[in-house]
C-alpha cells in the first residue's frame, strides 16, 4: 500500500461543481435540428442525383451539359451541393465534438473540418454554376 | 482522443479458482471481476464453480453464497433484493441489471459478472458513482413552484396531468442507462446521460412544476444533452423497462417547440 506522503490528489473541486462545470451553452437546438432538417432534404435529392446520373449513363458529353443546364436541373444540383457540405460538416462536428478531448486539438479539427466544407462547397457551386450557365 | 485499450495497470488477469463441492450435479461457473486499492495488483477474473442445486435462482443469491460460503473478501453492494432499491446494479453476461433480477438461468454459459461499465470501482463489483449523484443533484431533481400550496398543503394534478409521469417515477436510479451510454463513456465528464435526463424530464413533464424555462434552459447545451445520439442502450439494457430515450428525445422536442 502507498505511503499517505506518496499520494497525490489533483482534483479537489466538489463533484456539484465539476457536475455543474461551464453551466448550459444555450445552444445546441439549432445545430440538432439542422442536422435532421438537411437529412431530411438530402433523402430525396440524393435518390434523384442517383437516379438522374444512372439515366444519363450512355449519353452524349452535349446531352449532360443540356441537363445540366435546365433551370430545375441546375437548381436542384445546387442545392443537394449546399446540403451535402452543410450536413458533413454538421455531422463531422458531432463525431470531433464525441471523441476529441483535448480543447486546442478539437478546435483545430473543427476549424479544418469547416473550412474544407466551405471550400468544397463553393467548388461544387463553381463547378455547376459553371457547365450549368 | 478516446482510449479504447485499457491503461496496463487495469489489464484484467486470470485469477483464482474456486470449484465446487464434491458430488455437485449442477455446477455453474460465475466469472467476477476482483479487484482493490490496496494490493497494487492489475484486476483479476476470479472463477467461482457453485452447484445450482444448492443454490437461489437469482444472480445475487449466488453472489450472497459466494460471499457467506466460498469467499467473504467478494465485496457488492445489494440491499432489498427485490428490484426497488437499485443497490445491485452490474454488468452481467455482458448487459447492465441488477442482480438480483437476473434469473441465472438467463445466462449462457460462464456467468460473467463486472462492475458498471466505466466507471471508478472502489472495489471488486462497487464503482463510484458520485459523479452520477451529482449530476443528478445538478438538475435540481425537487418540485419547484412559486405559487404556494393550498391550505391543505396538497398541490392536485388531473389524472392526465397525473399520466404524464408515468414511465418516470419508476426509476430506481441504479444508473444500468448512464454506464451503458457509449456517448457516457466518451463524455460523462460534461454529458448527463440518460437517467438524470430522464429524472429531468420527470420534473419538466410535472404539472405542478412551475421551473419549466429554467429547466430547459439549464439542459441547452450540446454536451449535457445533446451528446445523446439515440444509440438506445439505455431503453435497451433498463431492470425497470424504463425507455430513458423516449424522455431524452421529449425534451430535444420541447426545446424546439420554444424555438417557435
Amino acid at each position: 500500500m502507498a505511503d499517505a506522503k506518496d499520494i497525490h490528489v489533483d482534483i479537489m473541486r466538489s463533484e456539484l461543481g465539476r457536475a455543474r462545470g461551464m453551466g448550459a451553452a444555450k445552444s445546441g437546438v439549432g445545430h440538432w435540428w439542422g442536422q435532421r432538417v438537411s437529412a431530411l432534404a438530402l433523402a430525396p435529392l440524393t435518390l434523384w442525383f442517383i437516379y438522374s446520373v444512372l439515366s444519363l449513363g450512355s449519353a452524349s458529353h452535349e446531352a449532360v451539359l443540356a441537363w445540366a443546364s435546365g433551370p430545375l436541373t441546375l437548381v436542384l444540383l445546387l442545392t443537394l451541393a449546399g446540403m451535402t457540405f452543410y450536413h458533413m460538416q454538421l455531422g463531422l462536428q458531432t463525431v470531433i465534438e464525441d471523441y476529441v478531448h483535448d480543447e486546442g486539438k478539437r478546435l483545430l479539427a473543427l476549424l479544418l473540418v469547416k473550412g474544407a466544407a466551405i471550400l468544397l462547397a463553393v467548388t461544387a457551386i463553381v463547378s455547376i454554376l459553371k457547365i450549368g450557365l | 482522443m478516446v482510449e479504447f485499450n485499457l491503461p496496463k495497470n487495469s489489464r484484467i488477469q486470470v485469477g483464482k479458482t474456486y470449484k465446487a463441492p464434491a458430488g455437485a450435479k449442477r455446477a455453474r461457473n460465475f466469472k467476477i471481476y476482483r479487484w482493490n486499492a490496496d494490493d497494487g495488483k492489475n484486476p483479476q477474473t476470479d472463477t467461482y464453480e457453485l452447484d445450482l442445486d444448492d443454490c437461489g435462482p437469482m444472480v445475487l443469491d449466488a453472489l450472497i453464497k459466494i460471499k457467506n460460503e466460498v469467499d467473504p473478501t467478494l465485496t457488492f453492494r445489494r440491499s432489498c433484493r427485490e428490484g426497488i432499491c437499485g443497490s445491485c446494479a452490474m454488468n452481467i453476461d455482458g448487459t447492465n441489471t441488477l442482480a438480483c433480477l437476473k434469473p441465472i438461468d438467463e445466462c449462457k454459459g460462464d456467468v460473467r459478472i463486472n462492475p458498471l461499465p466505466h466507471m471508478p470501482v472502489v472495489k471488486d463489483l462497487v464503482p463510484d458513482l458520485s459523479g452520477a449523484y451529482a449530476q443528478l443533484r445538478s438538475i435540481e431533481p425537487w418540485l419547484q413552484s412559486d405559487t404556494p400550496p393550498p391550505p391543505d398543503g396538497e398541490r392536485r394534478q388531473s389524472k392526465e396531468e397525473r399520466a404524464q409521469l408515468d414511465g418516470m417515477w419508476e426509476c430506481i436510479l441504479c444508473f444500468c442507462c448512464t454506464t451503458s451510454c457509449p456517448s457516457y463513456w466518451w463524455n460523462g465528464d460534461r454529458y448527463l446521460g440518460p437517467a438524470v435526463l430522464l429524472a429531468a424530464w420527470r420534473f419538466i413533464a410535472d404539472s405542478r412544476d412551475e421551473n419549466t424555462g429554467a429547466r430547459l434552459d439549464a439542459l441547452e447545451d450540446p454536451f449535457k444533452l445533446y451528446r445523446c445520439h439515440t444509440i438506445m442502450n439505455c431503453t435497451q439494457t433498463c431492470p425497470k423497462g424504463l425507455n430513458p430515450a423516449k424522455a431524452i428525445a421529449q425534451i430535444k422536442t420541447l426545446m424546439l417547440e420554444r424555438q417557435g
